[in-house]
């Protein structure tokens, strides 16, 4: 994630209701996920960026999550999602994603 | 007397041809060493020419062998890479689908065409290059004169960065002195597309059907051709047929970013099909501004500068020879504006749904063409290996549709995907590189239909946030079927 992209983040986040939010990840394998989730959690891990220090506390969870996906219509969750549950790795951006909320 | 109308044919893919001009010292003048060159000058100018490859390098380079025909795509399978550290000994520079060029030709070729007297070479180097130059006009200037050309506004191309003391072999003048789309590095751009293109038309129209008329020429580089009141509204392949000496042909670009090529092989087989040419030639020349595009990434590796070729291409489309694979044109489809953008949507568009327009499931193409970039250039850069993920995709949709398990993904990749071997060259690499194989594989082989899958970057000119893509099917032709099946 770039920082200008931390930057519009933390605008967002700060401008509404925190209470409302939710960040539903698409990062393609483990390393983006816990990067990312780490990022819009407890604040950038590289502290380079707007977010260093500023822990947003969102929940966070991935498309790829069986509770993700079961909380979508089946028929757009195929449509959207389709394929790709097969070209990534869910089981690991799951598993990468737990670890991140366990910290 | 009054003409009857002509009968609607089966268009066929007869032949194609890819030439590459090995420019090293053009590398410096790629859109992104340029503008890294101007904020860090000569420090990384030195790093760069240590890292730039001789002509014997790129033409050992294993995946040039395979784009100009003598050696199969699969063949990169069993190297490790990176390929350059696997080169082929005594490798050819031409081959039954091209040729490599080296730099000092590629010049010559620059000074024949330019037909607005706008290149002035160097008098210690012009000499160099005589024979090419045979029966053509230079201006030549001694070095303090093209060094004031270039305080003037020129732009320099150079020799010997390789494996000597760097030189300016040559200028390009600017086109005109107030058109930003006539400035000179603009006009080098163009003219090394028109080269390449050329290069590539001379190539197929001398070894393919020689006597047999060109109707027509389509376009479909990525180069904007044009003066300030229609920048990127010219004609290149015009200009490109003028330059391989083709006389017969008209000619219009047709223009889509990487997708090009195969939008104007969907139109060429209309064309054909419906009667108003017999013989239309795709054209395409290189793109100087992608030279070292991903440079950063291959010194960070100790990798050679591996974008140092322009890349030219010509496709013959005519009508049912009898031999040749059909152009499927009930199987061509277009990435139509309500379609989706993700990988998965791209791909069941152009590929999946036109095969089920035709009862076939994905297992029924022999191979997929998609972008087919060597992977040796874009994983150093973080692009990743983009054949490699398009053939994935394609490999879930196909255990998504029930056809393969998803465990025999990898099989399915292996079994119907390529490795991807040609240069970024922006049209280049979009699936067409793989045209000569598999016309080959459809005729003298045992294959019976191959998919091209194109797509294209329309949101990269700021006018849409779209993609694009087409893809077309080639089948082996039925008539030559029932031959080889009665002989």
């Amino acid at each position: 994630m770039d920082l200008e992209e931390q930057g519009t983040i933390k605008r967002v986040v700060e401008g509404s209701e925190r209470s409302r939010m939710v960040v539903l990840l698409g990062t393609p394998n483990k390393g983006s996920t816990t990067m990312i989730a780490l990022t819009l959690t407890q604040g950038d891990p590289s502290y380079a960026g707007p977010l260093a220090g500023v822990p947003l506390g969102l929940p966070i969870h991935h498309i790829l999550e069986p509770e993700v996906r079961e909380a979508i219509p089946a028929d757009v969750y195929a449509r959207e999602i389709g394929p790709l549950e097969f070209v990534l790795d869910a089981t690991g951006i799951s598993a990468a994603l737990k670890d991140v909320r366990a910290r | 007397m009054i003409q009857e109308r002509r009968a609607i044919g089966v268009p066929v893919i007869r032949a194609a041809r890819f030439v590459l001009a090995h420019v090293p010292d053009l590398v410096m003048s790629g859109s992104k060493p340029r503008r890294e060159l101007a904020r860090q000058g000569e420090v990384l100018r030195t790093q760069l020419r240590a890292h730039l490859r001789s002509f014997r390098d790129a033409v050992a380079y294993p995946p040039h062998q395979v784009l100009i025909g003598n050696q199969v795509p699969e063949l990169l399978y069993e190297f490790p890479r990176p390929w350059h550290m696997r080169p082929m000994d005594n490798a050819p520079a031409v081959g039954a689908a091209g040729m490599i060029i080296d730099q000092d030709s590629f010049y010559a070729w620059l000074a024949r065409a330019d037909t607005a007297n706008l290149i002035v070479l160097d008098d210690a180097y012009a000499p160099r290059i005589a024979a090419g130059l045979e029966g053509v006009r230079v201006s030549t200037r001694d070095a303090a004169g093209l060094a004031r050309a270039v305080s003037a506004g020129a732009e320099p191309f150079h020799c010997d960065g390789h494996d000597g003391d760097v030189r300016v072999a040559g200028v390009v003048l600017p086109g005109h002195e107030e058109d930003e789309s006539l400035r000179a590095p603009v006009l080098l751009e163009n003219l090394a597309a028109k080269v390449t293109g050329a290069l590539a038309l001379r190539r197929l129209r001398d070894e393919v059907a020689p006597h047999e008329p060109v109707d027509f020429l389509l376009g479909s580089g990525e180069e904007a051709v044009g003066d300030r009141y229609q920048r990127g509204g010219g004609n290149l392949a015009k200009a490109i047929g003028e330059l391989a000496g083709v006389r017969t042909p008209g000619g219009a670009d047709v223009k889509a970013f990487c997708a090009g090529p195969v939008h104007a092989l969907i139109l060429a087989g209309a064309l054909i099909a419906a009667g108003v040419h017999r013989r239309v030639v795709v054209v395409g020349g290189g793109s100087l501004a992608k030279l070292g595009m991903k440079f950063r990434g291959h010194l960070t590796v100790d990798y050679p500068i591996l974008e140092d070729v322009l890349a030219g291409m010509a496709i013959d489309v005519v009508a049912d020879d009898g031999r040749s694979p059909e152009l499927r044109l009930d199987a061509a489809m277009v990435h139509r504006i309500e379609d989706g953008g993700a990988g998965h949507h791209m791909y069941g568009a152009l590929a999946q749904a036109p095969l089920r327009t035709l009862g076939l499931r994905l297992s029924d193409v022999d191979r997929f063409a998609v972008e087919l970039h060597n992977p040796d250039i874009t994983e150093p850069a973080g692009s990743g290996d983009v054949p490699g993920n398009n053939y994935t995709m394609l490999a879930a949709l196909a255990a998504r549709a029930g056809e393969i398990t998803r465990e025999q993904m990898p099989a399915f990749v292996r079994a119907h995907g390529l490795p991807g071997f040609s240069p970024t060259q922006g049209h280049i690499p979009s699936a067409i590189p793989y045209l000569p194989h598999a016309i080959l594989g459809l005729t003298e082989g045992t294959m019976t239909r191959v998919q091209f899958i194109a797509k294209g970057s329309l949101f990269l000119g700021r006018m849409t946030g779209m993609s694009d893509g087409a893809s077309i099917l080639l089948e082996r032709n039925a008539q030559f079927l029932r031959k080889g099946v009665t002989s």
